[in-house]
């Protein structure tokens, strides 16, 4: 394995987060910010518990969960794409590194990006609303699982782009509403009961529903059923991943 | 001398049925410089694309020092270092991380030694702290050169390397392509410029339409190909070459005022005595007399047209 490739794209990348401190980071913890101060402590105020769990903990690990998705595919399709914008690409083409050790580079620095910024959040959380997590470990496995499969999919969209309005189509106009629709900011047994079924077909459900089960053991489907569903669009990813190169889809010619 | 490079019955048809190359078999020797001309879209970059592993073949086999460049790409590829034509750069990095960067890509461990003698041979190291958006275009273009060299590679492709740059950076470049050779490398370059093939290049290649229609030393090319000429400006212009000079297929230039005399160098006598004689007999009295040889752009010209 090529681990100095490795360690060049991956360090690579993780500078150009640091050199775009404000964009990568500082916005959106400003972003979620405002969510706590708005729907936690404004509005959080006037509703009562949900599951036994005030309403500004309630939304802490949706919001989490939101900026862990958008995150990871805006970091990890603008790490792709930008070098085939720009043609830097064929640098990387034309290095002695496998497909693999390409994708573990460009998704793990992305991933990477997420979980600090997850982390970052996760302690501006604690500082306006109580926060306690019952499943250390499976939280973390849910938050590591989510951030590469979001990533994988980022890095996706990265190569499928050939613009960068299409760069932002997906993160905008398909996962920020299905990650709004899939109960990041109430739990889907609010809902009428139609509401409640058409929901299930939203997959973002089973990750935000996974992941505050890990915090606070409350769940709107069986915590099984979302690691099966993470781990179902983890594989998903790869798979199409690997076609992406085994076809040189976009990269080769 | 070995073979460096080997493509055999290599084929590129591309997505909607474009033939980029048609069945190029060329054989590059380990240390030499090999300049392969051609017009636009001839297939120049394709090929040094295919071999570089960033557009698939469509049929053919590469080897590069032996290895096979889709079987064995890990050491085909860190065999070779690549200047791309365009000027693709990252703009926010610094020029020594970038390079280092580079270095990296090809499995090699650090090694800020090596990168600051590769800047400053290309005179760069005083910009090793600066931004890429900085540099100049001839500052971007030996930036490239340096990322290409930061693996040591034992082969270089240069892409139109000094395309855009001017005539000091050209000359530059050409003695740095030089001393790259004396250290063993081996260099395939693709240029427009014939005068950057003929300065440098061992052995030139030409391709047209796709197909490699001739490899030749260079030296060998000009003999063969170059005509000489002998142009003489005559005293007193004249209307028609006289019947008894037509041996000599004269062309009339100059509205009338020179001659020009095709021959052969490889003939034991090639007439230019016997014409000055001749044209002595028939009264035309001439001023200078003076010679050409076809360089190798109208070698290139002729053949292309062909």
């Amino acid at each position: 394995m090529n681990l100095y490739a490795i360690k060049s794209i991956y360090r690579f990348e993780m500078a150009r987060a640091w050199r775009t401190l404000t964009q990568s980071i500082i916005s959106p913890v400003l972003s979620t910010s405002l969510y706590f101060v708005v729907f936690g402590a404004a509005i959080g105020s006037r509703i009562p518990e949900v599951d036994g769990v005030s309403y500004g903990s309630f939304i802490v690990p949706g919001l989490i969960m939101l900026s862990l998705l958008t995150q990871s595919i805006s970091n990890a399709s603008f790490g792709i794409y930008f070098p085939r914008f720009t043609g830097t690409i064929y640098e990387v083409l034309s290095a002695p590194v496998s497909y693999l050790e390409i994708v573990i580079a460009y998704v793990g620095a992305a991933a990477s990006k997420s979980l600090i910024l997850g982390v970052i959040i996760l302690a501006t959380a604690g500082l306006f609303v109580d926060l306690r997590i019952e499943h250390p470990f499976w939280m973390m496995l849910f938050f590591v699982l989510t951030a590469i499969t979001f990533s994988l999919l980022g890095f996706i969209i990265g190569i499928w782009a050939d613009g960068f309005e299409k760069l932002q189509l997906v993160p905008m106009l398909i996962v920020t509403p299905l990650t709004f629709l899939g109960g990041s900011f109430y739990s889907i047994k609010m809902l009428p009961p139609f509401w409640q079924t058409v929901t299930l077909f939203n997959p973002v459900v089973y990750l935000v529903s996974g992941f505050r089960w890990s915090f606070y053991g409350i769940a709107d489907v069986s915590p099984a059923l979302s690691l099966g569903m993470t781990v179902f669009f983890l594989v998903a990813c790869i798979a199409l991943v690997a076609w992406i190169f085994k076809t040189g889809y976009r990269l080769k010619p | 001398m070995t073979t460096m490079l080997s493509v055999s019955n290599l084929s590129k048809v591309y997505e909607g049925g474009f033939t980029a190359l048609k069945d190029i078999n060329l054989d590059i020797r380990r240390g030499e410089i090999f300049a392969l001309l051609g017009p636009n879209g001839a297939g120049k970059t394709t090929l040094i694309s295919i071999i570089c592993g960033l557009v698939n073949a469509s049929a053919g086999k590469v080897t590069v020092g032996g290895h096979d460049i889709v079987d064995d790409y890990r050491a085909a590829r860190s065999l070779i270092g690549l200047v791309p034509q365009e000027l693709t750069t990252d703009a926010f990095e610094t020029v020594f991380s970038a390079v280092s960067f580079s270095r990296g890509l090809f499995g090699k461990a650090p090694d800020p030694v090596y990168i600051e003698k590769v800047l400053r041979s290309l005179s760069l190291w005083d910009k090793r702290n600066n931004k890429i958006m900085t540099l100049s275009g001839g500052m971007k273009r030996r930036l490239l050169i340096a990322k290409a060299l930061s693996h040591e590679p034992r082969m270089l492709f240069l892409d139109e390397p000094t395309a855009g740059v001017d005539v000091e950076l050209r000359r530059d470049m050409w003695n740095l392509v030089r001393g790259l050779r004396e250290d063993g490398v081996t260099i395939l370059l693709t240029t427009h410029y014939i005068e950057e093939a003929e300065e440098m290049a061992d052995r030139i290649g030409v391709i047209r339409k796709g197909e490699i229609i001739l490899v030749e030393n260079k030296a060998t090319l000009m003999h063969q190909l170059g005509k000489k000429q002998l142009t003489v400006h005559l005293q007193s212009p004249l209307d028609a070459v006289p019947d008894s000079l037509a041996a000599y297929a004269l062309e009339r230039g100059e509205d009338g005022h020179a001659l020009t005399y095709t021959y052969d160098t490889e003939r034991e006598h090639p007439g230019i005595t016997d014409l000055l004689a001749d044209l002595n007999t028939a009264g035309i009295g001439f001023k200078d007399v003076n010679t050409t040889q076809s360089s190798l752009e109208d070698i290139f010209v002729s053949l292309v047209k062909k």
